[in-house]
């Protein structure tokens, strides 16, 4: 016991001194996910508007200002006449154009009240985005205005995806970071750890010493899960106050799920630890081996769905597969146990199997 | 009794043959050289002895313990100190002791007395990463680290090989206070001038030992007058010495050439020779020769 802390503090201590390489296994990941959950994320930030407002009224104030409020969207111009509208979309800076229909104040009891909204139909996608947005907005305001019991504008609205009503892609980005992440630091870390000792000659040292193979490999993993642990806590923590991303289910299973496949990573960089002799080979093993693998059929990228047969039999080989789907599970559906019995009996089934063949491999002699 | 034994072993790497039937057995409390250039078979040795490595053929035994079924035994009483620096040198000097220390079930304290002579030499810079340190001073710490838990038999494979002669003195002196404590010692060498401060030498060539004795006999064994030649022209003499049709032997030593003469030749005969070639200032003298002597006869 005294042994394997001894060992555990001295992996500690090299980890520690190594800011370079703490740097990156601390910072790495929060950046993937802020990346990942922000700037490839399919939602928007300040899209340029311009508005014609021929009425010119306290209500169509309202709205305008509604919609400057909201974070998606920067009201930069008003129109003078409608001619001006087809201009300022081929001046490219205008994501939407929000016209409003004359004596708009006056009509809204009557609800002829009117609001069209029109966007640039060159990148569709990005156009129904915008349009749906500002629905969302126009809405919201609608809803307020009935609170208040005032006659509504006719404006209705009813576009809603389930689990993510706003479509932000965080939800669905944070689980896979997280499934990337583990896989990369345990499995690389380990890996490179464990075969720098036999490249500097320290494992020599070990193995002719009374120190057992299993202690040597308990306290190499020990510290890596510890890190492993603090990423998956800084990631949650990121993803639930500043992405604004829900924890809806158990974070008891959370924490088992994850731990599971923690292990899993961290048995797979123990194998390829034993499989190469240098430093290099184990960074392009587990960097080509398993990195590449994991980002393209965890689902994170491509959709699983609409892989052929056997692109997907190659998938649910895949750890990361399995426990990025556990954990949209429970972070973002908050379905119980039962719902992802399969994904954590898969991942124990993979532990299981692979802390084996690492300990059989785990050679007690060199070369 | 014996504390190492070795018995007709063999290990290939592939074709090339580093044991070709090596056997030997090293007393208790003895300080064994096996004395060999690079590429002889010593750290192959050096680790099938320390359990790291198994032979293709043969057996050995460190203190009565098989080296294949009693490894972990093995492991418990030996002390080894490999070739290439083996520290880990992003930890200062203090945490590679204390961390070997532990990793042998021991601590600093309990056999600081045995470590105490070399460790004081290396303990002002304590603190220090051992990456940090000079060559003579990382040995230094790998063997306090390699001793630190009272080993009785230390394996030291070539521990002086990139070290100032200075400090490699003072290595050998060390060596030689723990062979007084009972410990017996396995060191390796390419420097034959380190041969003579050990009990007993190996000369080893290609995987195999070509004389096991006392420095002493080795030398006393060698079977011609030795002769060192210099002139003033040293560039040319090997030349000439070679075309000299008495010479059997001549190697380059420094500042002279090392010469072994065959019947019909004679000092006087070969400097007249060497005269008549132009060369000057001939000086022929005969000499004791060393284990480098012996080892170059050997190895011819």
């Amino acid at each position: 016991m005294k042994q394997f802390l001894s060992f555990v503090r001295k992996e500690f201590r090299q980890i520690f001194r190594d800011r370079r390489t703490l740097l990156i296994l601390l910072i790495m990941p929060l950046m993937l996910v802020l990346l990942l959950g922000y700037a490839i994320k399919t939602e928007l930030n300040d899209a340029r508007v311009a508005v014609f407002d021929p009425s010119k009224d306290t209500e169509t104030r309202r709205v305008i200002e509604r919609i400057q409020a909201s974070e998606y969207f920067t009201v930069v111009r008003e129109l003078d006449s409608p001619d001006e509208i087809g201009e300022v979309f081929k001046s490219g800076d205008i994501g939407l154009v929000v016209v409003f229909s004359e004596r708009f104040a006056s009509d809204m009891p009557s609800g002829e009240a009117s609001i069209q909204l029109i966007a640039d139909g060159t990148d569709p996608n990005q156009a129904s985005l915008l349009t749906s947005y500002a629905q969302g907005v126009l809405s919201s305001y609608q809803a307020e205005l009935l609170e208040q019991s005032r006659v509504p504008t006719r404006i209705d609205v009813v576009t809603r995806m389930l689990y993510n009503p706003q479509g932000e892609s965080a939800y669905n980005f944070v689980p896979g970071v997280m499934g990337v992440v583990l896989m990369l630091i345990c499995a690389m870390m380990t890996s490179v750890s464990i075969v720098r000792e036999k490249e500097t000659g320290t494992m020599e040292i070990l193995l002719a010493s009374p120190m057992r193979p299993i202690h040597i490999i308990l306290s190499k993993m020990t510290p890596y899960f510890t890190l492993s642990v603090t990423n998956v806590v800084t990631i949650l923590l990121l993803a639930v106050f500043v992405m604004g991303v829900p924890i809806r289910g158990s974070l008891l299973w959370l924490a088992v799920v994850s731990a599971v496949f923690i292990v899993v990573a961290l048995s797979l960089g123990l194998l390829i630890s034993t499989l190469v002799d240098s430093q290099m080979a184990a960074l392009l093993a587990s960097g080509v081996g398993l990195m590449m693998p994991t980002l393209v059929f965890s689902g994170l990228i491509f959709p699983l769905e609409s892989m052929p047969a056997a692109l997907r039999w190659i998938a649910d080989l895949i750890p990361a597969r399995w426990y990025i789907s556990a954990m949209r599970k429970i972070m973002i559906q908050g379905v119980d146990a039962s719902c992802f019995a399969v994904e954590l009996c898969v991942l124990l089934a993979m532990a299981a199997v692979l802390v084996a063949v690492a300990w059989k491999k785990f050679k007690i002699r060199l070369g | 009794m014996s504390a190492v034994i070795v018995d007709q072993l063999y290990k290939s790497y592939g074709k090339t043959r580093a044991l070709n039937g090596v056997s030997f057995s090293v007393d208790e409390g003895e300080l064994y050289g096996i004395i060999g250039p690079d590429g002889a078979g010593k750290s192959t040795l050096f680790r099938v002895l320390t359990t790291l490595m198994l032979a293709d053929k043969g057996q050995a035994q460190v203190m009565g313990y098989d080296v294949v079924k009693d490894y972990r035994k093995i492991r418990d009483i030996i002390g080894y100190m490999p070739g290439k620096f083996s520290l880990y040198q992003d930890l200062t000097v203090e945490e590679n002791l204390r961390f070997f220390a532990t990793v042998f079930n021991t601590t600093i304290e309990e056999n600081y007395h045995l470590i105490a002579d070399i460790y004081k030499q290396i303990e002002p810079f304590k603190h220090r990463k051992a990456g940090k340190l000079s060559g003579g001073m990382k040995q230094k710490l790998a063997l306090s680290c390699a001793l630190i838990h009272k080993p009785k038999v230390l394996f030291l494979d070539e521990p002086t090989t990139g070290v100032d002669p200075v400090s490699r003195k003072e290595f050998w002196g060390m060596l030689l206070k723990l062979k007084r404590q009972g410990i017996t010692i396995l060191v390796s060498t390419p420097y034959m001038d380190e041969a003579s401060l050990c009990d007993r030498i190996a000369l080893v060539q290609a995987g195999e030992f070509l004389q096991v004795d006392t420095p002493r006999s080795v030398v006393s064994r060698y079977p011609a007058t030795l002769l060192a030649v210099r002139s003033g022209k040293m560039h040319r003499l090997l030349g000439d010495l070679r075309d000299y049709p008495h010479v059997n032997t001549s190697f380059s030593f420094g500042t002279a050439f090392h010469v072994t003469l065959r019947e019909g030749g004679s000092p006087d005969d070969l400097k007249a020779y060497l005269m008549q070639k132009g060369h000057s200032d001939v000086a022929i003298q005969a000499i004791l020769p060393s284990v480098e002597d012996c080892f170059m006869l050997l190895s011819k």
